[in-house]
């Protein structure tokens, strides 16, 4: 999951990182009051779940509060990469000396928290990995220790020469590990870091991702979740405990398992499909599920044909069939329906089917082929 | 032979009076897997189906059975400890599961695990099985034959998938491992080639990897090095957007890293076989073997 750059923030701040004065508006008379409050000049920023808000247009400097006033009437309500922002960040802006880069992953290869910090900050750090990787050091941490002085001292003097500077680095360092395994999360990162001409060290820009496996047991950062800046269909498929993902295709995928739902998707690739979604029913199967599934896939205007590929393992495959016949029986369907059931239970499973009116295969490639065929006629 | 498990191994079962453990428990014991004990708190003492005692403790139960493989089917907040209990204990094969787990537990289990010496499979793995002798996990057994394959997998279903086509078309496997679909896990790709490798009844390995890391990159030049067998791989995820975790938490391509075209980039480069569709696997094994 992904805060929002305020709600980052307002995270690092409780932990004692040095961060510029700010607050949330949702008009521009609140933005202007803001602008008020703090003093001029601000950085009105749209809060969206994208990068490149800057480029967008969604990032501006005001020197008046009127001027607040005026960058957020144009802010709020924009359209960034198809997400519409409802709320500005009003903030202090801060006078730039330097910029730097200060961020900790969870990292696959070493298996531990790995800091990564630049003195080329403010710009995206993939970028300074690809040409200038030598700008980069990285510093994995043993989660046992934390992250201990003397290791956030190297960086801090890898990024400044000033002493001052770099204890100020190294202890905003201490303070973002600490957020970083208390809110649970999987990505933690300052950019910029800055320095300010009198010698400052202030974090401007603050972005957190929760790893979603930690929401049961953090209940507060739960709290932080925006489902207006999620796809609606994926917010009600998260709420049916189911795994979806909406992508632009035609062809509407339930599948159990991720590995084999990626591999249906793919095959409806390989045969001149495109698939309208990742949808994973998950093991244990309900019928209430395959229900909630079809009402989710069928909301979904492009799709013109569902495909349904079911290895019974854990997955009942009878319970996928009930499912099924529940489901178009309250809601008939206006789409054709492709159903590949092998596994657990799969002769009642078919017979199920049957009796309801409708075929059922064995045989993935067959499956998808059919379902590929039919969308793309459908389409024609 | 095989690896990982086979007719010696004697198995613990942690969390044996849950849904999915009491199940799977069964389960496993049909299949002829010799299951010594079951853990779960408080209920020390019982019996599990009248025959498996119950204990309180992983160290209650492995000096009471000697049980040398712990399978976890506890829920994501108690999974870290009971893998590090099993550890602790000198349980030496660890398959957990378990769906879920934070990957900061993680961070620190699996140094944990590696000091005492024990081999830890999974988290969110389907386990594995040696078709014939033992099955750890929630592997179909009827979809298994026993055979000169060696599978390995980060997926559940897309395996069961791949073995069912194999042993319908008469290829039995030796092991099939799931390695689970989370960032950390506790067994890689590698590790499970390199059992391969060392294990004669395999002659040729079947892998399937999916989006996300480098695991299946390090494989592959690993193939190409170290290995002399042949393996056929496929990897799932190339329509997969990036940035979205599919599903598994591991599954997520990160900025332009860990894209299916650079995992299969690497495959083709160690001169192994490509699965384009999870059915190739039959005439692309059967050709090696």
């Amino acid at each position: 999951m992904n805060l929002h750059e305020y709600q980052a923030k307002e995270i690092l701040r409780r932990h004692g990182v040095p961060i510029p004065d700010g607050d949330i508006a949702t008009t521009p008379d609140a933005a202007e009051a803001l602008a008020v409050k703090y003093g001029v000049p601000v950085m009105v920023k749209a809060q969206v779940h994208v990068g490149g808000r800057g480029k967008a247009g969604g990032v501006k400097y005001c020197a008046t509060p009127a001027a607040a006033k005026e960058k957020a009437t144009a802010i709020l309500g924009m359209d960034i990469k198809g997400l519409t922002v409802l709320k500005v960040l009003v903030t202090v802006a801060e006078d730039i000396g330097s910029e730097a880069y200060v961020g900790i992953i969870v990292d696959r290869a070493t298996k531990k928290p790995v800091f990564m910090v630049s003195a080329a900050g403010g710009i995206d750090i993939e970028e300074v990995a690809a040409t200038t990787p030598e700008k980069i050091k990285y510093h994995p941490v043993d989660p046992r220790y934390g992250l201990r002085t003397f290791e956030a001292m190297e960086m801090g003097f890898f990024l400044y020469e000033d002493v001052k500077q770099a204890r100020a680095a190294a202890k905003i360092m201490q303070q973002l590990y600490s957020a970083f395994i208390e809110s649970g999360c999987s990505l933690a990162e300052i950019n910029p870091l800055v320095v300010t001409p009198t010698g400052t060290v202030v974090a401007v820009d603050g972005k957190m991702v929760i790893d979603d496996n930690e929401l049961d047991r953090l209940p507060a950062i739960e709290a932080l979740r925006d489902e207006s800046s999620e796809e609606a269909s994926e917010v009600e498929a998260r709420k049916a405990n189911l795994t979806f993902i909406k992508l632009d295709g035609n062809v509407g995928c339930v599948v159990n398992g991720a590995g084999l739902a990626m591999a249906t998707m793919d095959l409806v690739k390989y045969y001149g499909g495109d698939p309208a979604n990742f949808l994973d029913i998950g093991g244990s199967s309900n019928p209430e599920k395959v229900v909630n599934a079809l009402r989710i896939i069928t909301a979904d205007k492009n799709v013109k044909a569902i495909l349904f590929n079911i290895f019974g393992g854990i997955t009942r495959t009878d319970d996928v069939a009930n499912g099924i016949v529940t489901a178009t029986k309250a809601n008939p369907l206006t789409v054709p329906i492709v159903i590949r059931l092998t596994g657990t239970n799969e002769e009642v499973a078919m017979k199920i089917l049957t009796e309801n009116g409708f075929s059922a295969s064995s045989d993935m490639d067959e499956a998808v082929q059919k379902a590929v065929a039919l969308a793309t006629g459908a389409a024609a | 032979m095989s690896i990982f498990i086979d007719n010696t191994t004697t198995l613990l079962v942690q969390g044996i009076t849950g849904r999915d453990g009491s199940f799977h428990a069964k389960q496993m014991m049909e299949y002829g897997t010799t299951v010594v004990g079951g853990v779960t708190p408080g209920k020390g003492g019982q019996k599990f189906e009248e025959t498996v005692p119950i204990f309180n403790t992983v160290a209650q139960a492995v000096a009471a059975t000697g049980a040398n493989t712990s399978v976890i089917y506890v829920p994501p907040p108690f999974a870290a400890d009971a893998m590090m209990e099993a550890a602790a204990a000198g349980i030496k094969l660890i398959v957990c599961i378990t769906e879920g787990v934070p990957v900061l537990d993680m961070t620190k289990v699996y140094p944990y695990v590696k000091e005492m010496g024990a081999r830890l499979l999974g988290p969110n793995c389907p386990g594995l099985i040696t078709p014939g002798q033992s099955k750890v996990g929630i592997i179909p057994g009827r979809i298994c034959a026993p055979g000169p394959v060696g599978v390995v997998s980060r997926s559940g279903t897309l395996t069961y998938e791949i073995v069912n086509l194999l042993t319908k078309a008469g290829i039995g496997q030796s092991t099939c491992v799931g390695i689970g679909g989370d960032p950390i896990n506790g067994t890689n790709f590698i590790d499970a080639l390199a059992a391969f490798e060392a294990d004669p009844q395999t002659t040729v390995v079947a892998m399937m990897g999916e989006i996300g890391g480098t695991d299946e990159q390090e494989a592959a030049e690993f193939v190409r090095t170290k290995m002399s067998k042949p393996v056929v791989g496929f990897i799932a995820g190339q329509t997969a957007p990036p940035g979205r975790r599919m599903g598994h938490a591991g599954a997520i391509i990160s900025g332009s890293a860990g894209t299916a075209a650079e995992k299969i980039e690497a495959f083709e480069k160690a001169g192994m076989g490509i699965a384009k569709r999870p059915m190739d696997f039959v005439e692309l094994v059967k050709a090696r073997l």
